[in-house]
């Protein structure tokens, strides 16, 4: 059981990363998404990251892999809370977080994923990074 | 070394309203001392710096002005500097403060010394340390006309990029000069910062006065719209002239963002976007009789 | 030149890392970084250092605090004794999205710093220097 509380928002999920991530927790944080889509019949799956500081390729691969996941399982991922100091260092990095869409904070991510639902386009390849 | 240091100290003690009137009067002779006059504020500097003169020549161990002891000098040294810089003097200006003190002081050290040895020997122990006090001075006035440079630079890439709310949730970020990397820097925490304070998710870059466009400058816009991107906002890209449509299309270049020639088109693209539109008001009918 | 603070500490596990990245924040705060600055040497410390701990079997890092004149920078030293790499070229492409293994996040982490030098060769472990000046 992952140490990062996973939390149900109507058909949506709500993940906050609050700690440094390392590999055991990432793996779990995947795992334990993964059921909960299933088990909830979650659309969509909103990741939180508005404590983090740094976000480097070891957290960007898993945000990636949980949008990747959640994709199969018919489900869409935003992520929310970037900060600025982060954004700017991932442009820089040249990290791109494919099929991950982003929203300023939690209700406009809510929001996002309610109009992407509705309007049928979760397929859409051309948004996100 | 000592021995003959305290001769400049007895000078001092004995002489010091004659020396400070001498040196003053030399100071407005002198060509280069601009607008140095005889003000309260000269004067003020003058006589502090006669007494750290005796305090450090009584006291220290050295002939060195940059050991410890010689400290409560160079601090006074660099606030006529800093002083002069704000009011517009030039390097030559301040260090005549300085070098103005030797005509008097010579004149006094002649009518003392006897000897022409003695004499010569006095003269150049005061040479020397009034050279590396003046020296001094124009090292100062150098470094805080660097960091005020610095300063100005700094103020004026912040002043070039504002950001202005246009409407509810659509910023406008029109972009004046070249795009440089350090400017990048600075538009990207701009806009980004906009976008969290007001929470738009429409940004329009203008370019109209951004004079060219090639390779790097379109990394550069590539890389402020991936980071709104990041923080939930789209861009929309306006103000690009012909021979701009031009070059970005010989070069090759994909900027894979949705571009406007004008601003205008892309705040009407902008408002459709944001489930708005603006419509003509209907023509009041005409009164009866008129 | 000279070396303001200077502070050493293992690589070796997930955890190091994070004390890593907490160590590079302390000293780029010290240095009067802004906070861009300082995200973009903490982000590349952790490429660097979880590169040291996957594939060069954990090593050290080493975290300066330079000054130049008026200029301050952080300078990091990772030394491992892993099996190095063999085509240092190929190891600083571009890499990420496709799932490599080496060399992800070197090409990232030079991007975020002002110098950047890697040492390396097979069977003689790695040393990569980075820093980034304010």
């Amino acid at each position: 059981m992952s140490e990062i509380p996973i939390l149900r928002i109507g058909d949506c999920l709500l993940v906050s990363i609050q700690v440094d991530m390392h590999d055991r927790l990432a793996m779990a944080l995947q795992d334990d998404l993964t059921q909960r889509i299933v088990q909830d019949r979650a659309r969509g799956v909103m990741i939180d990251i508005s404590a983090l500081e740094i976000v480097d390729s070891f957290i960007g691969r898993m945000l990636n892999n949980i949008a990747a996941m959640s994709r199969v399982l018919d489900a869409v991922t935003v992520v929310v809370g970037m900060r600025p100091a982060v954004a700017i260092t991932l442009v820089e990095l040249g990290l791109t977080l494919t099929g991950v869409r982003t929203a300023l904070n939690v209700d406009k991510g809510l929001a996002m994923i309610r109009n992407i639902i509705d309007r049928g386009e979760q397929y859409d390849e051309r948004r996100g990074g | 070394m000592a021995e003959n240091e305290s001769l400049l100290l007895t000078l001092i003690d004995r002489h010091q309203s004659a020396l400070l009137d001498g040196w003053l009067d030399c100071m407005t002779r002198s060509p280069r001392s601009g607008a140095l006059r005889r003000d309260g504020e000269t004067r003020e500097q003058a006589k502090r710096f006669l007494e750290q003169l005796r305090r450090s020549v009584q006291y220290q161990q050295s002939a060195d002005i940059y050991a410890q002891d010689w400290a409560p000098m160079r601090e006074l040294l660099e606030e006529v500097s800093r002083a002069r810089v704000t009011q517009g003097f030039t390097p030559t200006e301040t260090a005549t403060f300085v070098f103005s003190l030797k005509e008097p002081l010579f004149q006094l050290l002649r009518r003392e010394v006897d000897s022409a040895d003695r004499l010569a020997d006095e003269i150049w122990i005061a040479t020397r340390l009034l050279d590396a006090l003046g020296l001094y001075t124009i090292e100062c006035f150098a470094k805080t006309r660097e960091e005020l440079i610095g300063r100005q630079q700094q103020e004026l890439l912040e002043l070039s990029t504002p950001v202005v709310e246009l409407w509810e949730g659509i910023l406008a970020l029109p972009l004046i000069g070249t795009l440089d990397s350090a400017r990048t820097q600075i538009v990207m925490e701009s806009l980004l910062e906009s976008i969290v304070e007001s929470g738009a998710e429409i940004a329009i870059i203008d370019i109209t006065g951004v004079p060219t466009v090639d390779t790097l400058v379109a990394q550069h816009l590539i890389k402020t719209i991936s980071a709104a991107r990041l923080m939930g906002a789209d861009c929309i890209l306006s103000g690009i002239r012909p021979q701009i449509a031009q070059t970005i299309v010989h070069l090759g270049l994909e900027l894979n963002v949705v571009s406007k020639a004008t601003m205008a088109d892309a705040l009407a693209l902008a408002l459709r976007r944001s489930g708005r539109s603006i419509e003509n008001r209907a023509a009041p009918k005409p009164r009866q009789g008129e | 030149m000279n070396v303001e603070a200077d502070e050493s500490m293992p690589v070796r596990s997930s955890d190091d890392v994070v004390r890593a990245r907490q160590a590079v924040r302390a000293k780029a705060v010290a240095a009067g970084f802004s906070l861009v600055d300082q995200t973009k040497i903490i982000t590349a410390a952790s490429e660097i250092a979880r590169n040291t701990v996957d594939y060069g079997g954990g090593g050290t890092l080493r975290i300066e605090v330079l000054r130049n004149g008026q200029r301050r920078g952080v300078r990091l030293t990772f030394k491992d004794q892993g099996p190095g790499i063999a085509d240092i070229s190929l190891a600083m492409k571009d890499g990420f999205t496709s799932g490599n293994g080496l060399g992800l996040g070197l090409s990232g982490a030079k991007r975020l710093v002002n110098e950047f030098e890697i040492t390396s060769a097979p069977g003689q472990g790695t040393e990569i220097v980075l820093a980034r000046w304010r």
